[in-house]
């Protein structure tokens, strides 16, 4: 039956990641995107929201009934609207405890799993996108090729997120033997595998990213995620996306509300400038477009738990939040006239923030 | 109840005989009443009549017993889901053809005006030959004048009451009138026409009169020619000097009084649940357009790949993934809005923002429909062109797009009609 209207449970969990963010997060997030990191207590206190280890089933372990991309979608959402770049910090261990939920054997998901029920998780990561103009997700130059019982990978990597003193990266790369894209743990200090220095982004600034060099880098074939099967990489993709275009929306609305507020109360012509058209059309134009977006991942996180093939309704949403969270920031930027283009204000570092959506994949799972 | 966009069985019953009118006897015969602008659609008016009527006379019998207290409301199990139905089947069959689907016989948006204020014995008298007979009755509403589109609070018909025969005498001009013509001269049907009291009291003068078929002094002067949804009928009415009862002001005399505007926010709000079925209506068309366009492309062995990044995709693949995603975001909008009404929510921001989206996406899709399709789409050989014309009216009635916005934008701000016009 249609309905919009979360459980009682999950928003309980709204609220407490939205009272984290609006009086943990957002304080700092200006300081945090200056700086290039979060301080430590925030993220611990991020940690001990639980979001992730009540998203992974009681059966594997996890404190939650069972994995629900609804429920993650609903938390992200909260989270992009604190920070995008604290966001995906805090949901990094996800790059790897969602993969091995979803496609994990039962011996990697004995051997892993526990680690993501620590008061802090360790630091793990994905590594996905390649320096490529034409770069696509399913058509990935890095290799993994099958040697004496293990692999070896090779090929190159950025946009990685805390790749730096990572204990394990979730590594994707082609498998042309079982002719797919397959999911490979490796340890953060493999022979072979080199963490680039720091990346400079327009955006997400307070979010350590590397890029990785992977040279014949062997791993045990028991590193190959899903044993033989390997990964449905479609599924992984959907909720991926779906995990992005929920912060995406969270985004939105965070750079809608601070608009709001300040077209109200910014006199020009002897009248706030929000009871002209041009600007109050404008904003109603943005909240469409939020609902609208946020409509179209709830609908793909739905199917993902129906257990239905979300790919069309993920992606859709994807592309949907890529553009409106750049049309809404954008908006939000240009509310402020002289002002949104000042770094002082918040608007501009969600313009840039927002813009790094489109660009994106695998950067966050739910 | 969690969040869900499983689609109620019942709604996939009904979807299924919805669907087999729409490309049955809708389609096939799409062309020919775009081109024979005022012929009627005989063919779905006699096989939706009895299915309406039978539907409006199950209304009227609850809302009847209701009124008496004769049965207890049943306790349901959770919220229905009319109003979610009447969104699916209205998305079905405008996607058949939106022009024959607005000559359903039903009481429509005089319905919706009586249902809302009019007291049980109005309810009674004016809707119940809607739910009885052989011959299609429709009714429409009637507020644009020609001094009075978007700002209704500018209508100058009038209503003067005369003590001496307790009636009321209208004079004026009312245009753009859908199903005018069919309510009042071609059936036995009713329009509720918005008429002041009292010019200078604005919005509390503001009334709604029920006009029977056969009434002296109303006459229908001119049925428009359309750019699209030619199928439809729109009217002129000119009221002179037209005598109705007193008891057909609706509502209760609460509702009547000079000083209050509760009948105007009363029928106002028939708004909240019209506009989801505009923006539906307005799906269906630009559902119609996308399937069409893909069907063709396919054709040529162009693919839609969901999953390759914007740069990585050719412009015309763009164009159609671009086109679904969002109707896909109206369509939402479209049934939170109604669902919304189904829990008994107030929608106004939502049914706006469904109207205001569906009525722009449409209109965009069915243009970029004619576009992808190069001379062909162009033609007449196909209907996207006609797609394109029906499509359009969307962003125009029941508030136009604009009007949608301000709706939108007044609530985010927080501000009245009057701090933001
Ligand atoms: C990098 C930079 C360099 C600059 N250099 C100079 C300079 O050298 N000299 C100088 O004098 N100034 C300079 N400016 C100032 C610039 O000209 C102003 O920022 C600009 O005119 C907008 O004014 P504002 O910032 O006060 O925005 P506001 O006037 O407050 O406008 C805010 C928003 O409201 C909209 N708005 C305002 N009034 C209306 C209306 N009546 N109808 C509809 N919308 C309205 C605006 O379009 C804008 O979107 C500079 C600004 C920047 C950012
Ligand atoms: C086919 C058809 C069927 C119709 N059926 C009915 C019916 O059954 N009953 C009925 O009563 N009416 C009906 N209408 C009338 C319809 O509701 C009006 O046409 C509509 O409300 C717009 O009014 P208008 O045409 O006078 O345009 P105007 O109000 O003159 O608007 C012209 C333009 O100005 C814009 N505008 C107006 N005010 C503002 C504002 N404050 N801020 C910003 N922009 C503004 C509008 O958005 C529009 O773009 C129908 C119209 C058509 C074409």
């Amino acid at each position: 039956m249609i309905s919009f209207t979360p459980t009682d449970e999950q928003q309980m969990l709204i609220e407490t990641v939205r009272r984290y963010a609006t009086h943990n997060v957002r304080p700092v997030a200006h300081d945090a995107d200056e700086g290039g990191a979060f301080p430590a207590d925030v993220l611990q206190t991020g940690w001990e929201l639980g979001i992730l280890p009540g998203n992974i089933p009681e059966a594997l372990g996890g404190l939650g009934e069972t994995h629900s991309a609804v429920t993650g979608v609903l938390a992200y959402e909260e989270l992009g609207y604190g920070d995008l770049s604290l966001a995906l910090h805090l949901m990094s261990p996800a790059l790897m405890a969602i993969p091995l939920v979803l496609d994990g054997t039962d011996a990697q998901r004995e051997e892993f799993m526990p680690l993501f029920l620590e008061e802090t998780p360790p630091p793990v990561t994905a590594a996905l996108i390649e320096p490529r103009i034409h770069f696509a997700p399913d058509d990935l130059k890095t290799t993994a090729t099958y040697e004496n019982g293990g692999y070896l990978l090779n090929g190159h990597k950025v946009c990685v997120p805390l790749a730096e003193g990572a204990q394990w990266i979730l590594v994707y790369a082609w498998n042309p033997d079982a002719g797919q894209v397959d999911g490979f743990l490796v340890r953060g200090d493999a022979p072979g595998l080199t963490v680039g220095p720091r990346e400079k982004l327009m955006g997400v600034r307070a979010l350590p990213t590397y890029s990785l060099m992977l040279d014949n880098v062997r791993v045990d074939a028991a590193c190959r995620l899903g044993g033989e099967q390997g990964i449905d990489f479609r599924r992984i993709q959907a909720h991926s996306r779906v995990a992005l275009a929920a912060l995406g929306v969270g985004v939105m609305r965070g750079a809608l509300e601070y608009a709001v507020d300040y077209a109200k109360q910014r006199v020009q012509f002897g009248q706030p400038i929000a009871t002209k058209q041009a600007i109050a059309f404008m904003l109603a134009e943005c909240a469409i477009e939020i609902d609208a977006a946020r409509l179209m991942v709830w609908e793909a996180a739905w199917k993902l738990d129906q257990g239905q093939d979300a790919t069309r309704e993920s992606y859709l949403a994807k592309q949907y939040v890529d553009q409106a969270a750049v049309m809404v920031t954008d908006s939000a930027v240009q509310t402020l006239g002289g002002y949104g283009y000042i770094r002082e204000y918040p608007v501009e570092r969600w313009l840039r923030n927002a813009r790094g959506l489109a660009t994106f994949y695998g950067l966050a799972i739910v | 109840m969690p969040i869900s966009f499983e689609i109620p069985e019942r709604i996939r019953q009904n979807l299924q005989m919805t669907e087999a009118l729409a490309s049955g006897i809708m389609r096939p015969d799409a062309r020919y009443y775009d081109e024979h602008e005022h012929e009627r659609p005989h063919t779905f008016i006699t096989m939706t009549w009895p299915v309406m009527r039978d539907q409006q006379k199950r209304q009227l019998d609850r809302m009847t017993a209701q009124a008496r207290g004769e049965v207890p409301e049943k306790k349901r199990e959770g919220p229905g889901i009319i109003y979610l139905n009447m969104v699916f089947t209205f998305e079905m069959l405008s996607w058949g053809d939106v022009g024959q689907m607005l000559c359903m016989p039903t009481a429509l948006l005089a319905g919706a005006a009586i249902e809302a204020v009019g007291t049980p014995e109005q309810k009674e008298r004016f809707l119940r030959r809607f739910a009885e007979g052989d011959q299609p009755v429709w009714g429409a509403m009637a507020m644009t004048e020609p001094g009075a589109g978007s700002d209704t609070s500018a209508i100058q018909t009038t209503a003067v009451l005369d003590p001496q025969t307790n009636e009321w005498i209208l004079n004026g001009e009312k245009i753009f009138c859908t199903n005018g013509k069919l309510a009042l001269e071609e059936s036995n049907g009713i329009v509720v026409v918005w008429a002041t009291v009292d010019r200078s009291a604005g919005r509390a003068g503001m009334k709604p009169f029920v006009v029977e078929a056969g009434t002296p002094g109303v006459t229908i002067e001119k049925v428009e020619i359309k750019h699209g949804i030619r199928a439809s009928d729109t009217a002129t009415i000119v009221l002179k000097d037209a005598r109705i009862p007193y008891d057909n002001l609706l509502g209760s005399p609460e509702v009547q009084r000079r000083d209050t505007t509760e009948g105007f926010k009363g029928a106002m709000a028939t708004f909240d649940a019209s506009r989801p079925l505009i923006a539906a209506s307005a799906m269906g068309v630009g559902r119609a357009a996308l399937e069409f366009v893909k069907e063709k492309l396919a054709e040529e062995g162009i693919e839609i790949p969901y999953g390759k990044p914007r740069h990585a995709l050719s412009a015309v693949q763009r164009d159609v993934l671009e086109m679904e995603a969002q109707l896909r975001a109206a369509w939402l909008l479209t049934l939170r809005a109604a669902s919304m009404l189904d829990h008994g929510l107030h929608n106004s921001l939502e049914a706006s923002m469904a109207k205001a989206k569906a009525g722009k996406v449409v209109t965009w899709v069915t243009q970029k429909a004619v576009e992808l399709l190069g001379p062909r789409g162009y033609s007449c050989e196909w209907l996207v062109e006609k797609w394109m014309r029906d499509a359009k009216i969307n962003d125009i009635y029941e508030g136009t797009g604009q009007i949608n916005l301000l709706i939108v934008a007044r609530r985010i701000l927080g501000y009245s009609s009057r701090e933001l016009t």
